[in-house]
């Protein structure tokens, strides 16, 4: 069985919510019920066959070709199969994914990954503000699983994260890992202002020193034995940080915010 | 049956169902490993007195250890899941915490997940962290020389206690050297503990005694210096009997610790003072796995 592929017929101007289309909704249905599922698309609704060319069937393997930054909600709560993306993806990306497999070919929008609640994501692309952030008003955003973005991203990443890991193999704007409540954090590029403002427990990993505030404070120079385990557990990711020479265990230990519980650290490599 | 000149009787090892579980001891090097395993494994010969029944399975390179440090794979048996799960906290927060560089983790990763650091972690007051890792928790706890690793659970498994068999020798350092060699060998199969000192015990029991408050006392069948006053199983020349005393994850894994064990025994043969190979029963009706010394030597 071929992968279910999606081909983009038109750009549309109005943006498209694309939850509808999730591997376990697609499974069982046929061809024809595939293509009159139809997508909120601005105030109107619009099917699937007139947004998109579609071969294949395997429904737990979608691909989606020519994707650009107006599809909104791409594996919105996906629970098990594969998503892959060609082109840039809109907000929402990975919204309160459950389980799965998605791979973006290209830089996705704002809010990826938020509330994501376990699965594996990948941007090869960047990502915009708030990565694996909480709605607004929602005070948990990321719960589990791993994102990767071979790119930069945005301001707030992570904020209000409760578990889970993220790893930026770019640079990460202001505020990243603001609020975060738990989990990890691994940027190798640089990061912005307020790194890790208000956050209550969790782990920023760094490769580069960052700009810290005044209410993080040095606990020194440490080899940390959770480090090696925490890199071999990136062994199978086809990232830099599944490279040998990008791992370390010696790290200088920064914790804080101390304006709030200050039970988090940011970890910088030394 | 005779190999080598020794008799293997015609008998069986009688063993029981335990509870079981690995934990892994790294450190920086192998020596601090090994202390930090030994201390675990203190005190842990019999589960009569000590709680549980705890041995060394053998080092680890550090290509093997979750976290590539030298490591100590360690085999815990107990009687029963609470009493398993109770010995396996004490000796961790007592014998590993303590040991300075020393990391904990699961050996086993399927069956019943009992806690390892799950309670641990409180020794950090507060300042523990925790972090999961592909799918596994671990909790990283502020010490004084850094932080001790340790995972947050390690599997349970069924598992098999007291294999036997018991070496009659001409001599008491014929025994003894008989069954150092049959130890050594004994070592190199996994799954498997000889918990007794050294992996001998000296002071096999029978059950039962004269003296109401004991549920256990000398094997006097097997004591040489008793010949003349007792039952005894012993030829006239016989002057030392010493038994190894095996624990596994399975009775296969045992069957194959006994098969190398006896056959070093039986290898230093008669020229050694070697006369027969026995084993401990209670008549069979006891514990559910039999161990037929002639099937498992066949």
């Amino acid at each position: 069985m071929s992968a279910l592929t999606l081909t983009m017929k038109t750009r549309l101007d109005q943006r498209v919510d694309m939850s509808p289309l999730v591997c376990q909704k697609l499974e069982g249905l046929s061809m024809a019920e595939i293509a009159a599922i139809e997508l909120q698309n601005g105030k109107r609704k619009i099917r699937v066959d007139s947004l998109f060319g579609i071969k294949g069937s395997d429904t737990q393997n979608l691909v989606i070709q020519g994707s650009f930054s107006k599809l909104d909600f791409i594996g919105k709560q996906l629970d098990g199969g594969t998503i892959t993306v060609n082109g840039d993806v809109g907000a929402y990306l990975a919204q309160e994914m459950k389980s799965g497999t998605i791979k973006v070919q290209g830089n996705a929008g704002l809010y990826a990954a938020c509330e994501m609640k376990n699965g594996y994501l990948e941007i090869t692309g960047n990502s915009g503000d708030f990565l694996a952030a909480a709605l607004p008003g929602n005070k948990q955003g990321m719960k589990g699983g791993v994102v990767l973005v071979k790119g930069n991203v945005g301001e707030r990443a992570g904020d209000h994260m409760r578990r889970g890991t993220i790893l930026i193999e770019g640079n990460a704007g202001d505020y990243c890992g603001s609020r975060m409540v738990a989990g990890t954090i691994a940027v190798m590029g640089q990061t912005g202002r307020y790194l890790g403002y208000a956050m209550r427990r969790g782990t920023l990993l760094l490769w580069n020193q960052p700009q810290l505030s005044a209410t993080f404070n040095d606990c020194g120079s440490h080899t940390l034995a959770f480090l090696p385990i925490l890199f071999a557990s990136f062994k199978s990711l086809g990232s830099r940080f599944a490279e040998e020479s990008e791992a370390f265990n010696r790290v200088q230990r920064y914790a804080g915010d101390m304006s709030e519980v200050g039970r988090g650290e940011v970890l910088v490599r030394i | 049956m005779i190999i080598n000149g020794v008799t293997i009787d015609a008998t069986f090892a009688e063993a029981f169902g335990m509870k079981a579980t690995r934990v892994i001891i790294t450190a920086q090097n192998e020596k601090w490993a090994m202390i930090s395993a030994q201390a675990m494994t203190g005190f842990a010969t019999s589960v009569i007195a000590c709680g549980c029944e705890a041995g060394i399975e053998r080092t680890l390179l550090p290509s093997e250890t979750p976290d590539g440090r030298p490591g100590v794979s360690v085999l815990i048996f107990a009687m029963g899941g609470k009493g398993l799960a109770k010995q396996l906290e004490t000796r961790a927060g007592q014998c590993v915490l303590t040991s300075p560089t020393s990391a904990l983790f699961a050996g086993i990763d399927e069956g019943v997940q009992i806690p390892l650091g799950k309670n641990l972690r409180y020794f950090g007051d507060g300042f523990q962290v925790s972090k999961k890792i592909a799918g596994k928790r671990y909790w990283r706890i502020p010490v004084m020389d850094g932080e001790f690793l340790t995972e947050e659970t390690t599997g349970r498994v069924e598992a098999v206690g007291g294999g036997n068999f018991l070496v009659l020798a001409k001599s008491q350092p014929q025994a003894l050297a008989a069954c150092e060699a049959a130890i050594e060998e004994m070592l190199k199969i996994p799954n498997v503990i000889m918990p007794f000192p050294g992996g001998v015990v000296r002071s096999g029991s029978k059950v039962g005694s004269k003296y109401a408050a004991l549920g256990a006392s000398s094997n006097d069948a097997f004591c040489p210096t008793l010949k003349g006053m007792t039952k005894t199983e012993l030829p006239a020349d016989c002057e030392s009997v010493m038994e190894i005393v095996i624990d596994g994850l399975t009775k296969e894994d045992i069957d194959k610790a006994m098969r190398v064990g006896i056959q070093a025994v039986c290898d230093l043969g008669t020229e050694n003072g070697i006369q027969r190979i026995s084993a401990g029963n209670y008549g069979g009706k006891l514990g559910p796995f039999h161990f037929h010394l002639q099937e498992i030597m066949a």
